[in-house]
This record gives C-alpha cells, sequence and structure tokens, in this order.
C-alpha cells in the first residue's frame, strides 16, 4: 500500500456571487485509497472536485499533485495530471455509441477515430476492473448504470489514475452498486486513488478507507474509517443530532385516486416494458413501488402521466378514463410528477429558478388570467416556495443548473406539491439528499398523505419503501409480482420478489 | 512501472462553463471589425484605399438624406423577415426560406391587388398585407408539417422551397400575368392607386417600417410577457420538459412556423406595395437569405434585429455608393459574408475554450 500523497489541495477558497462554496478547504488524498468525502447538500463537495478536476479555478490556495504545484486550468489539464471526474450529471452524447463517446474525449491530433484501439482497451478495462459493456452499443440504449461505466471508462482511458467519483451510487440499483464498488475496489488495488461522494453512509463505511467532512465549505475533519461510526459521522455533519425517526400515523384510506387495469406499454427500445399491469392507490396512501430499477418503473410513471401510450389496458384518475389522454389533461386532472430524469425532464437548467417554479402553473390559478403573464406574481409565488421548503439558492434568479443537487431535488418536488395534487407520482424522491433533507422529504411525503393525497411512490431502497409506504408493489420485468401491505411483508419477501420470485414460491423456499 | 512516454501536440476543445453578455457582445463587435479588416485586404489588392472606401459607404448610407432613405426602406423586409426567422430561431427550428416566404407574400399580396384594383385603400392594404401574412406562413408550413409529424430536418425543406417560390413568381410575370402593355417585361400590371403603401416624411419611406416597428414591440412583448411566450422558450430549451409540463409541442412548432413565414410573407407585400407597386422576378435580390445574418446576429431580441437590420439595409446602399469608384455592388455582399463568418466563428470562441498543448500518453 503506498503511502504517497497524491493530491494535496491546500486553503482552498471559491466564492460564487451570494455564497462561499468552499471556505479554506484542505483536502489530501493518497494513493491507492479510497476516500470519502461526505456533507451536507450544499455543503461545497461538487464544488471541490470541480476545482481539482480543472472545471473551476480557485479564488484562493494551491493544488499540489505529486509534489508539485499546478494550476488546472481546464478539465483537460486536470487529466493531463491524471484526475478524471464523473459528474452527478452525465456529459455523454446519446445518440453516439460508446465507443464514439469515448473517442470524443480524447481528440488527438489526428482526428482520426481508432476504433479498434478503443474496443481493445474497453475489452482490457471490462477485465480488469469488472467494467462490461459493449462499446457498438449507443448510449441511450444503456441502462444508467452501463452510462455510468462508460463514464469510468472513458477517464480510464484518457490516462486517470486518480478517479474522482460525485454521488455515482444516488442513480444505482443495489447490484450495480455492489458491482460498482467491486470496481473501485480493484482500480484502488492498481495504485489508482479513487475520491467518492455520497450521502448514504453505509456506503461510506463499506468502500471508504478514509473520510474527509465538510459543513458549510469548511473541512471539519479527515478520518480514518476504524476511528468513526455512523453516527458520529452525521454529527460532524450536520452538528446536530438526526434521528430518523418515522411516524406513519394511521390514516384512513378514501376511494380510488389512481386505478391501473391490465395496462401494458412499451419500452424505449420497442419492447415490452409493462405486461398487464394492475394497480390501485387511494386517498390518504402511500403505494411503493419496489423493483431493479429498469424493470418498468419509468414506464409505468410515465404512462400514467401520459407521456408514453398505452398498448392496452385502462388507466382511471378518480374514475374518469385517463388512458393515452394528454400530458395536460393529466396535469390538470390533478396529478403531480417527479420524474427520474431531473435536469432533461423535470427542470430546465438553463432557465432561472421562477421560471422553473411555473412551469406547469404559467397558465393556471392566478397566473393563468389576464393577458401578460403575471412576472412579479410569478416571481412571489418562486419566493414562497423557495422559502417553505428550504431550497438554498442565491436568489429566484439563478439558473437552476447553478444550484447543488440536493437543492435541484428540493425544487422539484417543492413545485410538485405545492399544487395541491390528487396523485403524486414520484421516482427516487430522496436520491441524492443529505441525511437532514431526506428526513424532511419522508415527512413532507408523510404530510401529503394524511391530507388525503394518493401518492405513488418509485425507490430503490426497500427500507425506505418500507418504511414510508402503507402497501409495496414489486415490479420485475414489467409485471407485478406481488402486492402486499408493508406491516406484513418482510424485507426478504420482498428482496425475493424483486429477483422474480413469486410471493408464495418466496414462502415456500 | 514503467511508462512509454510520448509526448504529442493536442487541439483541446473545451465547452466554456458560462458566457458572460460582456464576452458576447465585445466577442460580436470584434468580428464585425475583423470582417472589415478582412474586407480591406481584398479593397487594397485592388488599388483601393480601404479607410476611403469605408467613408463612402458609410457617408452615402447614413449621412445624405437620399442614402438614409434607402437605407430604411431596405431595412424594412430585412427586419420583418429577420423577426420572423428569429421566433423559429427560438425554437431551434431552422428557417432557411425566408426567401421563399417573401416571394410567396409577394405573390398573394399581388394577386390581391391585381383583382380588385377598385377598393379603397383602407380595405385593400389590410387585405393584401393579411394575404402576404397567411400565404408566407402556409409556405412555412409545407416544410413545418413535416417537420412536426416525422422530424423532416426543416433546414433542407424550407431552403428548397425557396427556389419553388422564386420559380413560381417568375413563371407568373413571364406568363399568365404579365402586362399586356408591358413591352414583353416580365413584370403585372402596375397596381392602382389603393393598393400602394401611403409614403412618410415626404420622403420615399413607406408606411411599411411601422408596420415593421409594431410588429417588432408586439413580439418583443409575446415572447418575454405572454404565456405563449413563455411556452416558446421553454420547448426552446428543452422539448421534453416542456411535453412533460403538458404543453403541446407539435402545435407550437406548427404556429412558429406560421408565424415565422409569415413575417416574411409581410416583407414580401411590403415590397410590392411600397416599393416596386408591382410583381417583378426580382421581387427580393436575396433579403431573406441576409435576414437570416440579421436574425442571427441579432440573437433573440427583437430591438437588437431592427437594429442590425438597419445597418445592413446601410451596407446594401453604402455598397452601391462605391460603384462609383468602379467597385461591383457585390461588395455588400462579400462584407455580409465575411461578418457572418466572423461572427459564426466568433460563436465557436464564445462556448469554446480552445488551446494548444503537450499531452502525456501512454504507449
Ligand atoms: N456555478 C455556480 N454558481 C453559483 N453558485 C454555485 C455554483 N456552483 C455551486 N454553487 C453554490 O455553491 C454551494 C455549494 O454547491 P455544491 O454543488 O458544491 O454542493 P454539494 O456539496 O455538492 O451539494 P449536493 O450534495 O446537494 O450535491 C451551493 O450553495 C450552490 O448553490
Ligand atoms: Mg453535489
Amino acid at each position: 500500500m503506498g503511502k504517497d500523497v497524491l493530491i494535496d489541495m491546500r486553503h482552498i477558497t471559491k466564492r460564487f456571487p451570494g455564497v462561499v462554496a468552499n471556505d479554506q478547504v484542505t483536502f489530501k488524498v493518497q494513493a491507492g485509497e479510497v476516500h470519502a468525502l461526505l456533507g451536507e447538500n450544499g455543503a461545497g463537495k461538487s464544488t471541490l472536485m470541480s476545482i481539482l478536476s480543472g472545471l473551476y479555478r480557485p479564488d484562493e490556495g494551491e493544488i499540489v499533485i505529486r509534489g508539485k504545484r499546478v494550476t488546472l486550468k481546464s478539465p483537460r489539464s486536470a487529466i493531463d495530471h491524471g484526475i478524471g471526474m464523473i459528474h452527478q450529471h452525465f456529459k455523454l452524447i446519446t445518440p453516439f455509441t460508446v465507443a464514439e463517446n469515448i473517442a470524443l474525449g480524447s481528440l488527438d491530433q489526428s482526428f482520426k477515430l481508432d476504433m479498434k484501439k478503443i474496443e481493445q482497451k474497453v475489452a482490457e478495462f471490462s477485465q480488469k476492473f469488472g467494467l462490461h459493456v459493449d462499446p457498438q452499443a449507443k448510449i441511450w440504449q444503456l441502462s444508467i448504470g452501463e452510462q455510468q461505466r462508460v463514464e469510468i471508462i472513458k477517464v480510464l482511458y484518457q490516462g486517470a489514475d486518480i478517479l474522482i467519483l460525485d454521488e455515482p451510487t444516488a442513480v444505482l440499483t443495489p447490484q450495480e452498486v455492489e458491482e460498482l464498488f467491486v470496481t473501485v475496489r480493484k482500480m484502488a488495488k492498481e495504485g489508482k486513488a479513487v475520491v467518492i461522494i455520497t450521502h448514504k453512509l453505509h456506503e461510506v463505511m463499506n468502500i471508504s478507507d478514509r473520510i474527509t467532512i465538510l459543513r458549510k465549505g469548511k473541512t471539519i475533519r479527515t478520518v480514518a474509517k476504524g476511528e468513526v461510526d455512523t453516527q458520529e459521522l452525521t454529527q460532524m455533519m450536520l452538528n446536530r443530532e438526526v434521528k430518523t425517526e418515522i411516524h406513519r400515523k394511521p390514516v384512513p384510506k378514501g376511494k380510488a385516486v389512481l386505478t391501473l387495469d391490465k395496462v401494458s406499454a412499451l419500452g424505449d427500445k420497442g419492447l415490452k416494458a409493462l405486461d398487464d399491469v394492475s394497480l390501485t392507490v387511494r386517498e390518504g396512501e402511500i403505494l411503493g413501488i419496489a423493483g431493479v430499477a429498469g424493470n418498468g418503473q419509468r414506464e409505468l410513471t410515465e404512462v400514467i402521466t401520459g407521456l408514453r401510450m398505452a398498448t392496452s389496458g385502462k388507466v382511471l384518475i378518480d374514475d374518469q378514463d385517463m388512458t393515452n389522454q394528454s400530458p395536460r389533461m393529466i396535469i390538470d386532472a390533478g396529478v403531480s410528477h417527479v420524474p427520474e430524469d431531473r435536469m432533461g425532464m423535470g427542470l430546465i437548467p438553463n432557465m432561472d429558478v421562477t421560471n422553473n417554479i411555473i412551469l406547469k402553473d404559467y397558465r393556471r390559478g392566478s397566473l393563468g388570467k389576464g393577458l401578460l403573464l403575471p412576472l412579479n406574481k410569478a416571481r412571489e409565488m418562486a419566493e414562497n416556495i423557495v422559502r417553505n421548503f428550504d431550497v438554498k439558492t442565491p436568489s429566484v434568479d439563478t439558473p437552476v443548473r447553478l444550484l447543488s443537487g440536493g437543492n435541484l431535488q428540493k425544487l422539484l418536488l417543492a413545485r410538485e406539491i405545492a399544487e395541491n395534487p390528487r396523485l403524486i407520482v414520484t421516482s427516487y424522491p430522496i436520491r441524492g439528499l443529505d441525511v437532514g433533507a431526506t428526513e424532511s422529504i419522508y415527512n413532507l411525503l408523510l404530510h401529503q398523505r394524511e391530507q388525503g393525497r394518493a401518492i405513488l411512490l418509485i425507490a430503490e431502497d426497500l427500507d425506505t419503501i418500507m418504511k414510508i409506504s402503507d402497501r409495496v408493489a414489486v415490479l420485475f420485468k414489467g409485471k407485478v409480482m406481488g402486492l402486499e401491505d408493508t406491516d406484513q411483508a418482510t424485507i426478504d419477501d420482498v428482496g425475493a420478489m424483486m429477483l422474480g420470485e413469486s410471493p408464495l414460491e418466496g414462502r415456500e423456499a | 512501472m514503467k511508462n512509454n512516454e510520448r509526448t504529442r501536440k493536442n487541439i483541446i476543445i473545451e465547452k466554456r462553463a458560462s458566457v458572460s453578455p460582456i464576452i458576447t457582445i465585445s466577442i460580436t463587435l470584434i468580428s464585425i471589425v475583423m470582417a472589415l479588416i478582412f474586407v480591406s485586404v481584398f479593397l487594397f489588392a485592388k488599388g483601393y484605399h480601404p479607410v476611403e472606401i469605408y467613408q463612402m459607404m458609410f457617408t452615402r448610407a447614413f449621412i445624405s438624406k437620399y442614402g438614409l432613405t434607402e437605407t430604411v426602406i431596405k431595412a424594412i423586409p430585412l427586419m420583418l423577415a429577420g423577426l420572423g426567422i428569429s421566433i423559429a430561431f427560438r425554437m431551434l427550428l431552422w428557417n432557411i426560406g425566408a426567401e421563399g416566404q417573401i416571394y410567396m407574400g409577394a405573390f398573394a399580396a399581388s394577386g390581391i391587388a391585381l383583382a380588385f384594383p377598385d377598393l379603397p385603400r383602407i380595405v385593400l392594404l389590410p387585405a393584401m398585407l393579411l394575404a402576404g401574412f397567411v400565404m408566407g406562413g402556409l409556405w412555412a408550413l409545407v416544410a413545418a408539417i413535416p417537420r412536426a409529424l416525422w422530424k423532416v430536418n426543416e433546414t433542407i425543406t424550407t431552403l428548397m422551397l425557396n427556389y419553388i417560390a422564386i420559380l413560381w413568381v417568375s413563371y407568373l410575370v413571364f406568363g399568365p400575368w404579365k402586362d399586356p402593355q408591358g413591352f414583353n417585361f416580365p413584370l403585372t400590371r402596375e397596381f392602382s392607386e389603393g393598393a400602394a403603401y401611403p409614403l412618410l416624411f415626404g420622403t420615399r419611406v413607406h408606411f411599411g417600417i411601422i408596420i415593421a416597428l409594431l410588429v417588432a414591440l408586439v413580439l418583443y412583448v409575446v415572447l418575454n410577457y405572454t404565456r405563449w411566450g413563455y411556452e416558446i422558450r421553454v420547448i426552446g430549451e428543452s422539448e421534453s420538459a416542456a411535453r412533460y409540463a403538458g404543453m403541446n409541442v407539435m402545435r407550437n412548432i406548427l404556429l412558429v412556423m406560421f408565424l415565422s413565414g409569415g413575417l416574411a410573407g409581410m416583407a414580401g407585400m411590403g415590397e410590392v406595395a411600397g416599393v416596386a407597386h408591382r410583381l417583378q422576378a426580382g421581387v427580393s435580390p436575396g433579403y431573406g437569405y441576409t435576414a437570416i445574418i440579421v436574425a442571427w446576429l441579432g440573437k433573440l431580441n427583437p430591438w437588437v434585429i431592427v437594429l442590425i437590420a438597419f445597418l445592413f439595409g446601410g451596407l446594401t446602399v453604402g455598397a452601391s455608393a462605391v460603384q462609383s469608384v468602379g467597385l461591383p455592388a457585390a461588395t455588400s455582399v462579400m462584407i455580409q459574408g465575411a461578418i457572418l463568418f466572423f461572427v459564426l466563428g466568433a460563436d465557436i470562441f464564445m462556448r469554446y475554450r480552445i488551446s494548444f498543448n503537450r499531452k502525456r500518453e501512454e504507449g
């Protein structure tokens, strides 16, 4: 195990209009280690890593790499020093193939694509680090986990030996996380250094060798994993205790708000993604959808919200037939939707907070009246939502692409809840949220439930689902494997169903 | 471990994180100056003093009353077509067909003027304007419908439709609509009094300028302060977010293209009603193409488009002045081309950082 310090960031300060994202931060990474970077939403983790990967320049401080002081002018110069970053939001070009994307990341003078060489390298990496992916596949055909592998291969291909992974596990299934960790361990063994950002403490305890905690832009401490437990980590991160106790009060269930009757639909690749799905969600009820990602969850939410055609079956909302109605009709029927793809669908990264808040409300309520769009009312509305839901943003005129990952998430959820919907369809609502924010989102959803709203919750994390849903349904290959009350089912039952075992077989085994 | 290190020169292209408006404006200005310098090399090679030539152009276009009048007259179609093109740009629809839409607008307006010569002006002119608008819009729809339904690339279809429109007007003025008393020139009859735009300020500047400015004002308000304008902005940024929010993307593609073509059609109407008073083969000497440059330079602000249209009108007029010293009128086309070239080039510098460096490579 090499103990040589690869990276030494000293007294790094980075200011953005209205915030000091990094304040005299010190951060060291050794060869062969997995180093976790921990902190609340907006603590400055991504900013620090963007500085290290040449995306931002620090206002103050110095960066020493392998003992030499360097100036990182661009991601390219970071790569030249062996530093590669995989961002929270992928930067792949979706109509292109894996090999082409890798080639794009490393244009050299010849401008010729040496596909042979790339495919050879991809094969080599996949063998060495367990990064399996088909170089010929188009990006849009890949699952999120596979896309992430492409991003990793891309930076490895560019010659990186210091890898920065910004919340890589947020979008992965538990299996994919395990695979990623295998890869990470193999890379560390090869002497590469891996910096990993995650909000999940059990992952931190699982994968990292050392941990650095940031709070409000400042370094709190760097500790070896053995020295701490998760409670101490939370304490350092938040400077307060968090009791993640969730009270699911009994709420009387009302009438059915959403009913799916034998709904089938095709996926993007033209294959059957939903197969005779039947479900009901009632007032005051949270129905959790468990399942390994890619088993029809996205298609399910899209069929309900009118973004995808059902090939057969019926979708009823409040007893009204809404099968294959326009998204607009369905929105007007009171259906809210927090989609999986926040930046591509739920939010418009280049528009400011106000314009994102009014995305659905611009034509109704107090904004829907009069010849002109009342911009000052829109602004007021945005300011209220930002305040009530504690979204951290310099102002409502800030483009949302500048918000931290967790705050984006809150903004989106806040917009969808603020509309007083009948039904909330939400995918992975706590993805990318820190411990405190997770708690407040849970409480928000539970509060909505107490108000009599129906909630369809898609999540990968079984603990979450079992804790806050009333019932759980498992999707496997587009079919509902079983529907159970969370009070009766055990995590093991549900886990088995996620792998395709029908509930009865699961019990017998 | 030993690495075979090779060094290689690399050209590196990276996206900038953000572009400040100051960078945008200064790079635009710099590229215009560069274009003028670039053209002056040619002028110099032909034995002219570039500064004198530019001065001459400027004086003609903006200082003399006659010149200024001409400049405004030429700016009118550029404004209308430029505004039209720019709203399509906003939704990332590349309407290259303004030239054809101008011709079709002129054709429809002329049809009305020739069919109902005796109508009073107050009825006839609005009818012509409406006909020009609708016809230009329909012509754009010919390309917009396949785009909305099957994603057929509108850049190519709008461009191809230009040739059809131009030839259609030629056919009319050489054939069925030719003025029998016109000594066989490819022209229609002259329009009646009622089909002529009133002239303003005792000059040749016609009422079209008022129409163009009104359109700019309306567009400015619509795009920035209305629900529909908001939809357009959202669709331009992200079609999937628009769909998610319940906006009808297909209908908006059709509407915007119709409006885009309609404004170009109004430009065509202005040319026959305000300048030529008849339909002729060369209704537009390429206004539709110049308007693309105007729209691009004006980016998305209607008032900037009005200003740039005025400058480009001046460029054309100025170029006619230098014919007296033996330079071709095409000088203006050359300058326009150079400006577009440099501005487009600068756009790359604005959005990307380009550097050369040596890269360590493991072999
Ligand atoms: N380009 C930018 N311009 C302005 N402010 C920014 C920019 N990038 C980040 N910020 C602000 O800096 C702070 C730190 O953001 P950062 O993205 O580093 O947080 P983070 O620790 O990664 O949070 P999360 O866990 O939510 O992803 C936030 O308040 C954010 O709004
Ligand atoms: Mg972050």
